[in-house]
């Protein structure tokens, strides 16, 4: 069965959005919210990043950890969880490359990516982290449910 | 006692708990701690050789360990200990 992230028209909008505003480099972003009983991911909030790696910033991301601690611990005085990520492609298709699976880590969480072109987000798609560890993790495309 | 934050996806691994409660007067004494109570957690934080794995991120309150004194570190009674892998990826 496919996996799935639900999130309202507006976060959907948003995370499309900071993809143009950074272009031609990459943004990157954190899903916050929760696992409901069906194995959903379902998105509450989400929060924007800065990309740390300005040595490569068109075709490279990362989020300081420092920033990620502190979103880990507000979520959770809000009862919310990290349930995954976002990131833009400047000029190349939304789809994960080698290296974004060599660096992800947060197996069980979404990783979404937004193509890019000329400055306009076009396609938008959405990749679960699957596995049990670093040898066999995978990303799987998954449904985006927008509503 | 710590609090160690428990990312989301190594909480299957620690009893589904988003926080746990440990003793140790050092940040390796507390991760020790909390693996004795979660051994399920051990291959996922630390190398065959026992090192910490490099994208895991180790913050007590809000600096980074490696900057202070690593696992040596001193910890406080209510002092926060977060783990978190890092993010980061990208097209090319």
């Amino acid at each position: 069965m496919l996996s799935m992230l639900r999130l309202g028209q507006s976060h959907f909008d948003a995370l499309r959005q900071h993809g143009r505003e950074t272009y031609p480099y990459e943004c990157c972003g954190v899903l916050l919210g929760r696992l409901d009983p069906a194995g959903v991911r379902v998105v509450s909030s989400i929060v924007r990043c800065g990309n740390t790696r300005t040595d490569s910033a068109q075709n490279r991301y990362q989020i300081d950890p420092k920033e990620l601690v502190r979103i880990q611990r507000e979520g959770r005085e809000r009862e919310e969880d990290i349930v995954g990520f976002y990131h833009s492609h400047p000029d190349h298709p939304a789809r994960w490359s080698e290296t974004d699976l060599a660096e992800a880590h947060w197996l069980g969480c979404s990783y979404v990516i937004t193509s890019v072109e000329s400055g306009a987000p076009v396609a938008t798609n959405s990749f679960e982290l699957t596995g049990t560890d670093e040898q066999d993790k995978r990303l799987v495309e998954e449904t985006i449910e927008v509503i | 006692m710590a609090k160690i934050l428990i990312p989301t996806p190594l909480r299957q691994y620690a009893g589904k708990q988003p926080i746990i409660e440990v003793k140790g007067s050092t940040v390796g004494e507390a991760l020790s701690g909390l693996i004795e109570q979660h051994p399920d957690l051990r291959r996922h934080l630390y190398t065959e050789e026992g090192k910490l794995r490099a994208f895991v991120n180790v913050y007590l309150n809000d600096d980074d360990v490696r900057y202070l004194d690593k696992e040596a570190t001193a910890v406080a009674d209510g002092d926060n200990i977060s783990i978190v892998p890092s993010i980061a990826g990208g097209a090319a």
